[in-house]
């Protein structure tokens, strides 16, 4: 749910990653605030256990500069990626802007990968949204797995509506800007059609 | 043309800005903070904070959330508000109209008893003005025109500038 504050001059945007558990979506947003300038991100808040898997989530807000006195900030959020958390996970889907979907690629995750695309579907129907109605990109992690399906298996199988979508290998950064760049367009692009 | 699903006009904003100064003088908080339900900040009222206030915001909408579910699984509608004692301060949070969220942090020099009473009547004006906000939210939108393809294009520009690698 995209809030424009005409009074501070701010457009706030939530973009949220979805994914099965242990497929790299903290990864991604913990590359970013590694690599990205000081004055441009927020803190990185981290819900997580002990064990370092995300309990509640990650949260990441990112500032762009100003464009026509505007300010655009975007708000990162991870979801906990096991399914026993499921609770949490609705939570923060609740106004959601744009959704990365991080999958794993190897060949034994490939029924985690599916149970989460379900998963997302039926949380988003609670808020009475529809996958096609939001901007959506698909990223294909952990390439460098021995047992890495193929893209284009991928695709066949996981994603055969065609949403846009990149290789990564998150730990070493690898399509994380990517992804990140294309969900946040179409965001945009979303803010003014409607 | 742009068309968020929410959007705080210069007016409202001072009309919401000046409830939560009544509320901290009436109520002798230490700082007030209104968040819609995404967890995105509205304002704040009071002394400049200490702590990051993007992420305070962040996480008293996911605990407002999770009091909600928690609502449910025991058969409330909702817990209409929330409360967090501390050794030295302490957090009051009520809910307003669309699922905002008032935070009221205080310490000593209150009670729980005299913050929860002003808190209830500004509640009640802060959800008039929410409430008129959307009302108004279904043509306003349309009057501003900063949104054009000038300001996609700049922003793009802007993102491809943040993710230069």
């Amino acid at each position: 749910m995209s809030l424009i504050n005409y009074s501070s001059r701010e457009i706030n945007c939530k973009i949220v990653y979805y994914g099965p558990g242990l497929g790299g979506k903290t990864t991604n947003i913990q590359y970013i605030y590694e690599k990205l300038a000081p004055e441009t991100k927020g803190k990185l808040v981290t819900l997580a256990t002990e064990m370092d898997r995300t309990l509640f989530f990650d949260f990441l807000p990112l500032e762009l500069g100003e464009v026509k006195g505007f300010k655009t900030r975007f708000h990162l959020y991870t979801v906990p990626g096991q399914v026993y958390y499921n609770a949490s996970r609705k939570l923060i889907l609740r106004g959601v802007d744009g959704l990365v979907f991080v999958a794993d690629s190897s060949e034994a995750r490939f029924d985690a990968n599916i149970e989460a695309l379900y998963n997302l579907h039926d949380n988003l129907k609670e808020y009475d949204l529809d996958l096609k109605e939001i901007p959506f990109v698909i990223q294909w992690n952990k390439r460098d797995m021995p047992d890495a399906l193929p893209v284009a298996e991928l695709n066949e199988e996981l994603n055969p509506e065609g949403y846009e979508n990149f290789e990564g290998i998150a730990v070493k950064g690898d399509g994380v800007f990517d992804t990140l760049k294309c969900v946040a367009k179409q965001v945009l692009r979303q803010l003014q059609a409607t | 043309m742009v068309r968020a699903e929410w959007a705080i006009f210069e007016e409202d904003y001072w009309a919401i800005n000046n409830v939560l100064d009544d509320l901290m003088a009436s109520s002798r908080a230490g700082n007030i903070i209104l968040i819609d339900r995404t967890g995105q900040l509205i304002t704040q009222c009071g002394p400049d904070v200490e702590f990051d206030l993007t992420s305070f915001a962040s996480l008293c909408a996911a605990d407002f959330e999770a009091n909600y579910a928690l609502a449910r699984l025991i058969g409330e509608d909702d817990f209409s508000t929330l409360y967090h004692q501390g050794a030295r301060d302490s957090m009051y949070l009520g809910k307003i109209a669309k699922g905002v969220v008032l935070a009221v942090i205080f310490g000593k020099e209150t009670t729980l008893g005299l913050v929860r009473l002003r808190v209830k009547r500004a509640v009640d004006e802060l959800d008039a003005i929410i409430e008129a906000l959307y009302e108004k939210l279904e043509y306003r939108n349309e009057e501003y025109d900063t949104f054009d393809d000038e300001f996609s294009e700049g922003v793009e520009a802007e993102i491809d500038n943040l993710f230069a690698e």
